[in-house]
């Protein structure tokens, strides 16, 4: 008897306390959690920088920083935040953690490759810092050729072979997932019985494990550009600067649905939960999930309307974007329709799939726009496109993983958050980032080019509304990194399933056993299997 | 204890050995899936500016020397081989042989990359190396640099996953050493067989493109 009571208090959290336990872990969910530990220091990193920009835009001179300064900052919060935040945040930490529990498996299919990614993320990451250290990068995050390649007098070479490095550890994580999905899952469990997030990562791992070693070769030719002679971009010697771009974009485009369809996996999961119903259509959202990644390949050319590609190739470029569409309004309705009767349980996993949904669907909407060529010639590189991806980034990606991580944090740590201070930075997200982003869509319709660190007086208004909304946004923020902290040691117990959801994970202790399940759990039907109103009425 | 034997070689997180083995199998697949898309790039490059510079590609391949090529795609194709035999070895047990045919494809392999040293000291000699040292007689030097960045960066990458696969080699030759393997467990050698043919490959498609176009044009 004591000894089972021992037993079932072994956790992966107090399963080994020291460092070395830690750093040198196979635990998906221990790699889950230093990723964690990992992004939070970059988004803060790339938090700093978007606050120091936002400041400077108060008025509309130079005041803080000049020029130079300003290129820097915003480059860094690109680089950082994409590719060191937003690209790890949900498949590392959230995909690691629940896709080996979500599918009955005791881990992923190649646990060490899964630390070795972590390493390579951190030296990638730890090579940035360098740049950042030693006097930034002034490129933008897209690092187009000949400036980056010849002109540029900053630490280029080093930030490339940052996101080279960086980006093996996005590729060998989607592998990993990849060949899990396919080969981890418990008996019974086929692949239509698999969950939405399930479904969204793997297809997000296809765009990973397909786009970014176009990334990787790119960013290895501009580094030798950079060290050497070579000169495949370089025009001064008969090199294609657009060839730059096409290769960049056939990554960088499909990295936006890296960032978004994870979170379109969360929501899937919290709408079902919170709304205790079967997903409406589920064979149709999981199957948009795929063709938002297949799709996602065929577009890139819209970001390249204005750059000298012909008619044609930007018309047929047009055409598939607003393909793109398709797939994700299919996800928007069906989530509606989910709702619709469902018996609702609005706690704040579910107002963050809201404020997703609404958030999304701005940020989608307004991306046709910009997949309209006529229209994307005024906007080009206006506030308006800052605002637009902001709205898909942040609005939903930011969103999703913030939702997915009130979810699952008692199954992570075993409590559960604040609910009323959750349901608050809620309001406060909600409220900041919308008055952070929906000015900036006027100003770029006004005319406001990004990237600059002056701007005309007439702009000021909504650059201070702007800038009052960042601040807000930030202290939203905040307050979960406060409460999750204080949740750690004061939250309420949690239980195995304090939301009563379906799904494997929810059947095994909170914090899980190191080996996750006790028994290999069979899987004998379709996920989100909640009892009908009748059946609810009747008991 | 042979049940021991037979459940030794799987890691914790698999149900049995096949399982393994397709697991991993399944993940070299995707990773060279990952590596053509990676080489993707540059072939994509070479196209558009052979398209492009038809006549400054001509030019260049001129320089190529053919002979060495030809010498190491012989080379490469006999350590495939080799590299086939050794797996086949593998998967019927005998130690000896398999051993000594992964050795032998390890020799290949040096032996490809010493002919490619050999070529590459040749062309920073003629100054052929792109940059500011770079000389080309004729009107057509500027496309020839061109030429010769993607040589030197196709070319180089390739050299590179060649000595990742010498050293997967020294590895697979102690583990066949040792008696890791036997005809139920052999799946790595099999799966280095697998990285190896891929890295010959490409090279299969890099000889035509960099030293045979006076052949096709």
């Amino acid at each position: 008897m004591n000894t089972d009571a021992a037993a079932a208090d072994v956790n992966y959290l107090n399963n080994g306390r020291t460092i070395r336990s830690w750093l040198l872990t196979t635990d998906h969910k221990r790699i889950a959690l230093l990723y964690l530990g990992s992004i939070i220091l970059f988004f803060f990193v790339g938090g700093f920088f978007a606050l120091m920009m936002r400041l400077e835009l108060l008025s509309p001179d130079g005041d803080l920083v000049q020029a130079d300064t300003y290129n820097k900052l915003f480059t860094m919060h690109g680089i950082v935040m994409i590719f060191f935040f937003l690209i790890p945040s949900i498949p590392a930490v959230l995909g690691n953690f629940l896709i080996p529990m979500m599918i009955g498996a005791r881990d992923l299919a190649f646990p060490k490759l899964n630390l070795l990614s972590w390493y390579v993320f951190i030296l990638g990451g730890s090579i940035s810092i360098y740049v950042l250290a030693a006097g930034g990068l002034d490129t933008g995050w897209t690092f187009y050729a000949p400036f980056s390649t010849t002109y540029s007098t900053t630490k280029v070479a080093p930030a490339m072979l940052g996101i080279f490095i960086t980006g093996f550890s996005s590729i060998l994580t989607g592998l990993n997932f990849m060949i899990t999905v396919h080969k981890m899952r418990a008996p019974g469990l086929t692949w239509f019985r698999l969950p939405l997030f399930v479904w969204s990562i793997y297809a997000t791992s296809l765009v990973m494990v397909l786009g970014t070693p176009v990334l990787a070769i790119t960013t290895l030719m501009v580094f030798f550009e950079r060290m050497t002679g070579i000169g495949i971009f370089n025009p001064a010697i008969g090199g294609d600067p657009l060839l730059f771009q096409h290769l960049f974009w056939f990554y960088s485009h499909p990295a936006v649905y890296i960032m978004v369809l994870p979170s379109m996996g969360v929501v899937s999961e919290l709408v079902a939960t919170f709304a205790r119903k079967q997903i409406f259509g589920y064979r149709f959202v999981a199957a948009a999930s795929m063709a938002i990644a297949v799709y996602g390949f065929l577009v890139w050319g819209h970001h390249m309307f204005v750059s000298g590609q012909s008619v044609y190739a930007g018309m047929i470029f047009s055409i598939l974007s607003y393909l793109v569409a398709i797939p994700s309004a299919v996800k928007v309705f069906n989530w509606t329709a989910t709702l619709y009767k469902g018996r609702i349980w609005l706690q704040t996993p579910l107002l963050y799939a809201f404020g997703f949904i609404g958030l999304f669907t701005i940020g989608g909407l307004t991306g046709l726009f910009l997949a309209a060529m006529a229209v994307d010639v005024h906007l080009t590189d206006t506030y308006f496109v800052v605002a637009h991806f902001h709205y898909i980034m942040v609005g939903g990606a930011v969103m999703g993983f913030l939702g997915g991580l009130h979810y699952w944090w008692p199954k992570i740590t075993g409590r559960m958050y604040p609910e009323g201070w959750a349901r608050f930075s809620v309001l406060v997200l909600f409220v900041g980032f919308n008055l952070t982003f929906f000015p900036q869509f006027l100003l770029g319709y006004l005319g406001m080019p990004r990237r600059y660190y002056h701007y005309p007086p007439e702009f000021q208004v909504l650059n201070v509304l702007s800038t009052a909304g960042a601040s807000i946004l930030g202290i939203g923020y905040l307050l979960p990194m406060i409460y999750f902290a204080w949740s750690l040691k004061k939250g309420k117990l949690a239980g195995a399933n304090p939301w009563g959801a379906s799904g494997l994970e929810w059947q095994t202790p909170s914090p899980p056993p190191t080996e996750n399940f006790p028994v290999t759990p069979a899987v004998v039907e379709e996920p989100y299997q909640y009892p009908s109103e009748e059946e609810v009425a009747r008991a | 204890m042979p049940d021991h034997a037979m459940t030794a070689a799987v890691a914790h997180q698999f149900d049995d050995r096949d399982q393994q083995k397709e697991a991993g199998t399944l993940g070299m697949w995707l990773f060279l899936g990952t590596e053509i898309l990676f080489f993707g790039g540059l072939f994509i490059a070479y196209c558009v500016y052979r398209i492009k510079f038809p006549a400054g590609f001509a030019a260049a391949n001129e320089m190529m020397d053919v002979t060495l090529g030809g010498l190491n795609t012989g080379v490469l194709l006999l350590s495939s081989l080799t590299m086939a035999l050794a797996v086949r070895s593998a998967q019927l047990g005998k130690r000896v042989s398999s051993f000594t045919l992964i050795l032998v494809t390890m020799l290949f392999g040096l032996a490809f990359l010493g002919v490619k040293g050999i070529e590459y000291y040749h062309k920073f000699a003629e100054g052929l190396f792109p940059g500011e040292g770079f000389r080309f007689e004729g009107s057509l030097s500027r496309q020839a640099e061109v030429f010769f960045s993607l040589y030197f960066m196709m070319t180089g990458l390739h050299a590179l996953h060649m000595i990742v696969g010498i050293g997967i080699m020294i590895v697979m030759a102690v583990m066949t050493w040792r008696g890791r393997f036997s005809p139920q467990y052999y799946s790595p050698v099999e799966i280095a067989g697998l990285y190896w043919h891929f890295v010959d490959i490409i090279w299969i498609f890099l000889f035509p493109l960099l030293y045979l176009i006076h052949v096709h044009t």
